[in-house]
């Protein structure tokens, strides 16, 4: 059966019919996009008018998140800026530290379990002048209960007494740079980095394995998609052990679930050569709903937690140079492998060390594998410079950039990590956009929020939180923006001619607005208000999940 | 099953460096010691079949008690499944990943508070490789930040590398591994490895903290200027001294010099004349552990 969905106007994204007024689809699949009479001809059809006052564009492409943003969820949300829940529930920003505790006390009276920990997310300090939470402020709301507060950017925890007590660590003699003392010389309550999280965070309700999602949270995520006007989601750093590929599987097979689901199996934890046997075996697992079977390399760390790898002359204050996260041997294998096999591989370079690292080594794993269409992918890719875009080009790599981050944190690497010259360049979409770089730009959810419009807004103005334009050279244009989270994204996952526009014979996903992108301009893309998505044809109602 | 803590000895060093090979000898020369050997995947790792008594997907029970865990991307899961273990093992060997820096895994491992003792952090280098890898701007400061963190280095693939590199390894284990001592025989480091069990209740630690590897560090003070040179010499002799540093009061002028010795080779520099007299010496503990000094 045909259906024609009629639309106050359609962004197609494809340059051959830019805008249309009408697009007819069967079983899931686009037959066209025009006028009316140019798609009459089809056949018999359903005319639906449901959106005949809205705005279409091709379903939105996020090109690094995490499904873990719907777990979270189950959490209590104390970040700065408001939020909106998977429930549509906009959740006012904490703007101070008595907001932060008093969302937590009142949280902590609804737990009627006496020993239930009470995990909290999203904390940012750097927005209240630095202000540390210390344990005693925790303390004043529960002694019994373990609490725990994971910052914004994942690197940082606060917990109170009684979690460190379950953890072992409320104790004197600690001494380890990621655990602070105070004048008692017992533990603040402050963890900094992965390695003193993971042994406090399971006893404050963080699930062990903090990037993956239960079913429960894969739903949730699934209604900030539709929010988000998102119709293809990666979940970039996945494990994908049997039992939670069959999550996957049973709750992306559902036909109620909105989303298409890209997993990419993290590197780490695993030697190379069982790396690629796992996705190997993952990739027929496939539908047309999850997509299995690439593989994500973690190569360094972040650059606010100076684990980046960075060139000289290195860190703004001065810290050591960051961490490698993979051996080079073990990248060199990786890529190599994946190239001769056609598995694509995707890689997490926060410093411009590692983004030189993956252009060097992928330089010589080309030669070996010669491959012409190999699409992979830098993610983040945050701090390279014009010299390694071009290279960037020349070995058919694709960028995806944290435009997000350079919001919410510009200000924090202007200041601190990398300095002024570098914090302009830092997610340089325009020079990608100038070297003819693919690229595409991203959130990170749960770091940052799902939304791409916001995402094309941070790359279009490069405006941070405290209001600093910071990179004028590196803006991009509105088409820029519309393309990087529609079409730039598809391609960076080798599914552009699949998604990502609106034309014949690709899947009938849309993002349905109610305000019409090219009207919002670039000042106003981030206000474009989401009614929902159409997934294969079946549409999404945000006020209705 | 006892409170007391479980003694932990970090393996770590770049890829090639020997770690897996190591390991293996560790298990085959158990002599009747429960171990635990921690590696980060079981990927690399042969282990025969008939060693193998049972096994699930991250942990491998071997004939005479032994288990061997990977530990993935969890460390502190595995280091708890440990002290459950029942039997207790009575030692835990942890490999880490090829660019993981040791030190950083001893913090970690330390947060578990009085309940794993780090008893030291052993690097193995790659006498063949070490040289180049120093020159490799990727991993030039990491392998110098692993060297670093070392209680004991171990320099592996003597046998493989020319003099030129094993001189070049030696120096530069001198030069980053400041608070270490060296072994060059497998034999040595097996063995050091296995008899920590001992070495536990050893009083003497030498200066780099709270590790030791059945090696004992005393310090040295001639009461005047010394021959230097001779001095050194005496101390290079001695098998029993694995590493010496310091700063010495040289016959007969007086001067200050910089002692830096590993194993047999030495160098005397001219010193700040601020700086303290004395040197410490690390000698490995046998019955007659007593030097020219």
């Amino acid at each position: 059966m045909i259906k024609i969905f009629s639309a106050r106007k359609i962004l197609t994204m494809n340059p051959q019919k830019p805008h249309a007024t009408h697009v007819a689809i069967r079983d899931g699949i686009i037959l066209g996009a025009g006028s009316l009479e140019e798609l009459e001809g089809w056949g018999k059809y359903d005319l639906d008018t449901q959106f005949a006052d809205k705005v279409l564009m091709p379903g939105l492409v996020e090109g690094h998140c995490h499904l873990q943003e719907g777990a979270l969820w189950s959490h209590t949300y104390v970040g700065f800026f408001d939020r909106m829940s998977p429930e549509g529930d906009m959740q006012a920003g904490c703007k101070n530290l008595d907001a932060v505790l008093s969302k937590l006390a009142a949280a902590e009276a609804r737990l009627e379990d006496p020993d239930a920990p009470l995990p909290a997310w999203s904390l940012d300090p750097i927005y209240f002048d630095n202000q540390r939470v210390d344990r005693a402020q925790l303390d004043a709301i529960s002694t019994t209960r373990p609490i725990g507060i994971m910052h914004a950017s994942g690197h940082i925890m606060n917990v109170n007494s009684k979690a460190l007590e379950l953890a072992g660590l409320l104790r004197h003699g600690i001494n380890h740079e990621g655990v602070p003392l105070g004048d008692d010389g017992l533990p603040t309550g402050e963890l900094k980095g992965p390695d003193v999280m993971s042994p406090v965070s399971i006893h404050v309700g963080f699930d062990r394995d903090m990037l993956s999602c239960d079913e429960q949270g894969m739903w949730r995520f699934g209604k900030l998609c539709v929010r988000a006007g998102v119709t293809t989601a990666t979940d970039l750093a996945a494990r994908l052990p049997d039992e939670a590929v069959a999550t996957l599987r049973k709750v992306t097979g559902n036909t109620a679930f909105p989303a298409r689901i890209v997993p990419l199996r993290f590197h780490h934890g695993v030697s190379p050569e069982d790396l690629i046997k796992h996705v190997e075996a993952l990739a027929p697992q496939s539908t047309d709903k999850l997509r299995l079977g690439r593989i994500k390399i973690v190569v360094d760390g972040s650059i606010q937690g100076f684990s980046a790898r960075l060139r000289a002359p290195g860190y703004y204050n001065g810290a050591p140079n960051g961490l490698w996260y993979i051996a080079p041997e073990h990248l060199a294998y990786i890529l190599e492998t994946s190239l001769a096999k056609g598995i694509q591989v995707h890689c997490h370079t926060n410093g411009d060390e590692a983004t030189q690292l993956v252009i060097d080594t992928m330089r010589k794993a080309l030669r070996k594998a010669p491959s012409s269409d190999h699409r992979f992918t830098l993610q983040h890719c945050q701090l390279a410079d014009t010299a390694q875009f071009r290279q960037i080009k020349e070995l058919g790599l694709c960028v995806n950039l944290f435009a997000n981050h350079h919001h919410y944190w510009g200000d924090q690497h202007y200041d601190l990590t990398v300095g002024p010259e570098r914090a302009e360049r830092m997610n340089a979409a325009g020079t990608a956009a100038r070297q003819g770089v693919p690229f595409a730009i991203h959130s990170d959810a749960p770091i940052t929020p799902l939304g791409p419009l916001f995402t094309g807004w941070c790359a279009m103005n490069r405006k941070t939180a405290s209001g600093r334009t910071l990179g004028e050279a590196e803006k991009i244009t509105l088409d820029q923006a519309l393309h990087a989270i529609t079409l730039g994204a598809a391609y960076t996952l080798n599914l552009d001619g699949e998604v990502g526009s609106i034309e014949t014979g690709k899947r009938a996903d849309f993002a349905v607005l109610e305000d019409d992108p090219e009207e919002m301009g670039v000042e106003g893309l981030k206000d474009t208000r989401v009614w929902g998505t159409v997934l294969g044809g079946t549409p999404f109602a945000a006020a209705d999940v | 099953m006892s409170d007391a803590p479980l003694p932990l000895t970090i393996i770590g060093g770049y890829l090639g460096a020997g770690k897996t090979t190591l390991i293996n000898q560790i298990l085959r020369h158990s002599n009747g010691q429960r171990l635990a050997v921690l590696v980060n995947d079981f990927g690399a790792l042969p282990i025969d079949a008939d060693l193998i008594e049972a096994q699930d997907d991250d942990l491998i029970a071997l004939a005479g008690g032994c288990v061997c865990c990977s530990y993935g991307d969890d460390l502190m899961l595995a280091l708890t499944r440990m002290r459950t273990l029942d039997p207790k093992p009575d030692h835990v060997l942890l490999e880490t990943s090829g660019v993981a820096l040791p030190g950083k895994i001893a913090g970690a491992v330390s947060l578990f508070g009085t309940g794993i003792h780090v008893l030291g952090v052993v690097v193995l280098a790659d006498a063949d490789g070490l040289p180049a890898q120093l020159q490799d701007s990727y991993l030039a400061d990491t392998i110098i930040r692993q060297l670093g963190s070392a209680d004991l280095v171990s320099l592996t693939k003597t046998d493989l590398a020319t003099p030129e590199r094993i001189n070049s390894s030696r120096f530069n284990i001198g030069r980053h591994a400041h608070d270490a001592a060296l072994v060059e025989n497998s034999n040595d480091i097996l063995h050091h490895v296995l008899s920590a069990e001992t070495s536990r209740h050893s009083t003497t630690a030498f200066d780099a903290g709270p590790h030791h590897i059945e090696l004992t560090s005393r310090t040295v003070t001639p009461p005047g200027p010394v021959d230097a040179h001779a001095l050194a010499q005496s101390l290079a002799d001695t098998d029993a001294v694995v590493r010496a540093k310091g700063h010495l009061l040289n016959a007969p002028d007086g001067t200050l010099v910089t002692l830096q010795l590993v194993g047999k080779r030495f160098t005397l520099t001219p010193a700040d004349p601020a700086l303290k007299p004395g040197i410490v010496i690390i000698e490995k503990r046998t019955g007659n552990a007593s030097t020219a000094a």
